[in-house]
């Protein structure tokens, strides 16, 4: 089954806001967490209390820098996981047919008792976001929490994915991208909401949406500047000759 | 990439047992009983050596007959099953030769296209991936053919078409490596494209995700054998090509000639260490780092 659905019922993704996104890291956390001892292999750690620990996670967190040519750097905190790629190669390349693509939600998935561990599929994604676990030897990746968003089990708000969830600053968002009404379709239209890498031709069903400008220091300032501004614009007397000889020099 | 030993004796040998498979196939040199067992023997040891050394990288190789189900979409799949019906029907034509006598030319054509079928099904695993600008260009299958048609050639003793055959696989790494060193370049992928902000100005990696090393790292970034590369070069290029054509030229000897085939195994070996290295995965970039 890894020839890909030429087309979903639905498309189940994610929208990360990096204007909100803190980068305190608790989707990760949360993320291991749940997915540890739910779906499939639990995510393994090497050498976790000794000197150079390791460990498989789905999702992760980095932190970039943009110097734009005028004004202040931006720090801009970036989660990532898998983008459940409409063109995912991830799922063509797979030999055995572990990887697929469902066709009733767009989810991207790793049937583990099929996986034969031969890593082509981490090879092909260009996002990072398959690792294979190395106590299992099978490739993890982003579920979408495939387990909570259909469990009735589970009260009601909390059939959202786990990192979605936790989030304490709002970043995650959670939905249909294939519907133009779903709010977060309506979210990715109001904030423009873009695709990382999409020379790769992977057509990326999670958005991400871009920081908003910075607000402008000097503009800030003005609210007061009224109040301030100085009472004498040109020095007078002493002071103004001294303004004027100094300039002299 | 992580040059892996498994990945790199693979490509290495079954590309030269391939190679010897199709000419063998071809009637070239025409053998048959013992002269032929040998001649076979050398050609499955190394194909199959090969094909056994790639399953050694696998999380899960007692699973490794489940990769021959997906040949509509996947290369590996494809690969599997060249490399099987290739062997199967050159083994037909080799008890033909080896105990019959016999020359079954239909089962050696079939068998030499397969041979070849599946050195360009192995590079097409590498050229798919548009993840690494420096394999995702035509010219990958074209070397992985050419150098197993050289090395084949070669084994075979097929000198005068092995010092043809030599040259033209070193014209083709020679423009490899010059088109190479260019592709991440010409991709058009940056950190900004990666992350999108590209253009609110330069991106820069501030913070890894975490302090540590991962998967990702371990697999994809690797920078350890760079500085040499170029000396490195050079090595594998005198001893693929340079030496063995010399020895060809020399008027025949069996020691010359058997030096001539270790020489181009050694020479394609760090070739194909350099091909692994030298390969810059894009997943790098998130990690400030090629
Ligand atoms: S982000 Fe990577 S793993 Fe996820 S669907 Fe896309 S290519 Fe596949
Ligand atoms: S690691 Fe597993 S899921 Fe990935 S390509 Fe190989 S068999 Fe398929
Ligand atoms: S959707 Fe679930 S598996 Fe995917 S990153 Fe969030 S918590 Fe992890």
């Amino acid at each position: 089954m890894t020839q890909l659905p030429s087309s979903t019922d639905r498309k189940m993704g994610l929208v990360i806001d990096l204007d909100t996104c803190v980068g305190c890291h608790a989707c990760v956390i949360s993320c291991k967490g749940w997915n540890t001892e739910n779906y499939g292999a639990p995510l393994s750690d090497q050498d976790a209390y000794g000197a150079d620990p390791s460990g498989t996670f789905l999702n992760r967190v980095h932190s970039y820098e943009v110097r734009p040519a005028e004004g202040p750097a931006q720090l801009i905190h970036f989660p990532k996981s898998c983008l459940h790629c409409e063109d995912a190669p991830c799922v063509t390349v797979c030999p055995t047919g572990a990887s697929y693509k469902r066709v009733e939600d767009g989810i991207v998935l790793v049937n583990e008792s099929d996986c034969i561990g031969c890593g082509l599929c981490a090879w092909s994604c260009p996002y990072g976001a398959r690792e294979l676990d190395q106590a299992e030897g099978v490739m993890k990746k982003c579920t979408l929490c495939v387990d909570r968003i259909y469990n009735e089990n589970l009260p009601e708000v909390d059939r959202v994915p786990s990192c979605v969830r936790t989030c304490p600053a709002g970043a995650r968002h959670f939905g249909d991208l294939g519907d133009p009404e779903s709010d977060v379709s309506k979210l990715v239209a109001e904030r423009e909401g873009m695709d990382l890498m999409p020379e790769m031709g992977t057509k990326p069903v999670n958005k991400y949406l871009p920081p908003r400008p910075k607000d402008q220091i000097e503009d800030q300032i003005d609210i007061l500047a009224p109040l301030l501004a100085p009472v004498a614009e040109e020095p007078k007397g002493f002071l103004g000759w001294l303004d004027k000889t100094l300039e002299k020099l | 990439m992580h040059p892996a030993p498994s990945v790199i004796i693979f490509t290495t040998l079954s590309g030269l047992g391939f190679g010897l498979l199709f000419f063998l196939g071809l009637g070239m040199p025409d053998v048959s009983g013992w002269v032929a067992f040998v001649f076979f023997v050398i050609a499955y040891g190394l194909s199959v050596g090969g094909l056994m050394a790639s399953t050694f990288h696998l999380g899960h190789p007692e699973r490794a007959l489940k990769a021959f189900t997906q040949w509509r979409s996947s290369w590996l799949s494809r690969e599997g099953w060249c490399a099987v019906i290739a062997l199967l029907v050159m083994g037909l034509y080799a008890i033909g030769l080896v105990f019959f006598g016999q020359r079954w030319g239909f089962f050696g054509l079939i068998g030499a296209g397969f041979a070849l079928a599946t050195v360009f099904t192995t590079s097409m695993i590498y050229t798919q991936l548009k993840t690494i600008p420096r394999w995702n260009m035509k010219l990958t299958p074209a070397m992985f053919l050419s150098f197993s048609l050289a090395g084949g050639s070669l084994l075979a003793g097929q000198t005068s078409l092995a010092v043809p055959l030599l040259l033209a696989a070193a014209f083709v790494q020679a423009f490899y490596w010059w088109l190479g060193d260019k592709a991440f370049a010409t991709s058009g992928t940056d950190l900004g494209t990666a992350t999108g902000l590209g253009a609110r100005g330069a991106v820069r990696a501030f913070e890894p995700p975490h302090t540590g090393t991962n998967y990702l790292l371990r697999e994809f970034v690797f920078v350890v054998g760079r500085k040499h590369a170029e000396k490195l070069r050079i090595i594998a290029f005198v001893l693929a090509f340079m030496v063995p054509v010399l020895l060809l030229v020399l008027p025949f000897s069996h020691f010359f000639a058997a030096l001539a085939v270790l020489s181009h195994l050694a020479g394609v070996a760090v070739s194909r260490w350099l091909f692994f290295a030298q390969a810059e995965h894009v997943v790098g970039l998130y990690y400030g780092k090629r």
